[in-house]
């Protein structure tokens, strides 16, 4: 289906050819769905782990073999590409499978049975569901990301929801708020520095924006002269949906199911802020002689156009575009061509973060290649500052 | 009563309509307005940046 507009009596055309593989997307909250279909198959306990298997094993390699999508909406078309409503619905569309996936689980995790099920799961099966839960929890912060921003107010609403699954709902006002204005600054908790490995990234990331979100909503409170302990206080309102979905489970299930819904938020938790390592890693704005940072350009971003995980985080990979409109929509979002790329994409260099010293021997040359060896330039973890400026600090003369 | 817009999401900030879920009563001068307040829908731009488009 084309879409089309006039601008200066000329008619521009374009068609879409992601738009019907955006429903790829809604794969994501059936994991739980294809964890039964493969055990009631195969008989196999391994079946419980297949979100962390499709995540990091069969997505990575469809991103290799799949390759780029550098395709781009034209300007003049965005505003209508944004009014087409099939998009936003796919978005939705993805909130109640998700909720019904984690009701499911919770079946499984009380001990229920299910047809092809015939005993409750060990325990090894049941962290493996957790797992498995957990990676949908995760996308499900992405899919709060993409509506979290949206200028609808029923919109924020669903992010909210789509947020209860990981008790996470504070992550919606930190980041609209917080990481969106100091983004690539060492001041944000959720810009990862060069030479910090993940594992240190996030007790920092986890914890901060934790701060940083209590802190923007009690300031919002002051101003308005009131106390914060308010329900209208976004990170109550948020952390209640929690509250209500998690109630409602262990009613139903069993308080014995808890630490599976904690093992599968902290899942979801683990995979958003691995994320956010990857999206910023070693990015700084320069500051301004005003002592302000510059303005975010494409350049504090890392990108790519690997079309499998485009497809599965909704353009979440052209970041650059959505960091200079925030509250553009998934299918509007461009490449940009000044944009540092990544060698593959999210999904992949998730699996790469793991292990620091794979990560820094494949991106720490990538950052200073950015800067032009200009480590003064980048967004320098202090822990390493001695041992790059050694290493890397005669970059800049050669 | 003056109005002021985000350069980036075309938020638009009404001096007579003020916004008080952010803090800023019907009234409230853009003047008034802390300098690093952020724009409430995108949250890339500040007051500082934003533009007076009718006085």
């Amino acid at each position: 289906m084309a879409i089309q507009a006039e601008v200066d009596g000329q008619l521009v055309q374009w068609r879409d050819s992601k738009r019907y593989l955006w429903l790829i997307g809604s794969i994501i909250p059936l994991i739980p769905l294809a964890t039964w279909g493969l055990y009631a198959w195969t008989g196999s306990g391994l079946s419980w782990w297949f979100g962390p298997f499709f995540l990091f094993v069969l997505v990575p390699a469809v991103d290799l073999v799949a390759g780029l999508d550098p395709n781009n909406p034209p300007d003049e078309l965005i505003e209508s590409l944004e009014g087409d409503r099939y998009y936003r619905w796919i978005t939705y569309a993805f909130i109640p499978l998700q909720i019904a996936g984690l009701a499911w689980a919770a079946h499984l995790f009380g001990g229920g049975t299910l047809p092809g099920i015939d005993g409750p799961l060990a325990l090894v099966d049941k962290i493996g569901l957790a797992a498995s839960v957990g990676i949908v929890a995760g996308i499900g912060i992405n899919t709060a990301h993409e509506l979290g921003h949206k200028k609808v107010e029923h919109e924020r609403w669903f992010a909210r929801v789509a947020l209860a699954q990981t008790f996470y709902g504070h992550f919606y006002i930190e980041h609209n708020r917080g990481h969106h204005a100091r983004v690539a600054t060492p001041a944000d908790p959720a810009s990862s520095r060069l030479g910090e490995t993940l594992w240190e990234f996030l007790p920092r990331t986890v914890s901060g924006s934790l701060r940083s979100a209590w802190a923007l909503e009690k300031k919002r409170f002051d101003r308005q002269q009131k106390s914060h302990w308010s329900v209208r206080n976004d990170l109550f309102n948020a952390w209640s949906f929690s509250v209500l979905l998690w109630g409602a489970l262990m009613i139903a299930f069993g308080w014995q199911i808890l630490p599976f819904l904690l093992l599968q938020a902290a899942v979801g938790i683990w995979l958003l802020e691995t994320v956010n390592y990857l999206e910023h890693y070693g990015m700084k704005r320069r500051v301004l002689e005003s002592g302000r940072p510059e303005r975010v350009n494409p350049s504090h971003s890392w990108n790519s156009n690997n079309i499998g995980t485009n497809v599965l985080l909704y353009h979440l990979q052209r970041h650059s575009d959505h960091h200079a409109n925030p509250t553009r929509r998934y299918q509007a979002l461009r490449d940009s061509k000044d944009a540092p790329v990544l060698p593959t994409g999210y999904a992949g260099m998730i699996v790469l973060a793991l292990v620091p010293s794979i990560w820094r021997a494949v991106m720490d040359q990538r950052v200073l290649d950015h800067y032009d060896g200009d480590l003064t330039g980048t967004n320098l973890h202090p822990r390493v500052a001695a041992t790059y400026q050694r290493r890397h600090g005669a970059q800049v003369a050669a | 009563m003056s109005r002021f817009i985000c350069p980036n999401c075309e938020y638009v900030y009404d001096e007579a309509a003020g916004n008080p879920r952010e803090g800023w009563s019907a009234g409230t001068a853009f003047a008034d307005i802390d300098a690093d307040w952020t724009c409430p829908d995108c949250g890339v731009r500040e007051q500082v940046d934003f533009t007076m488009i009718e006085s």
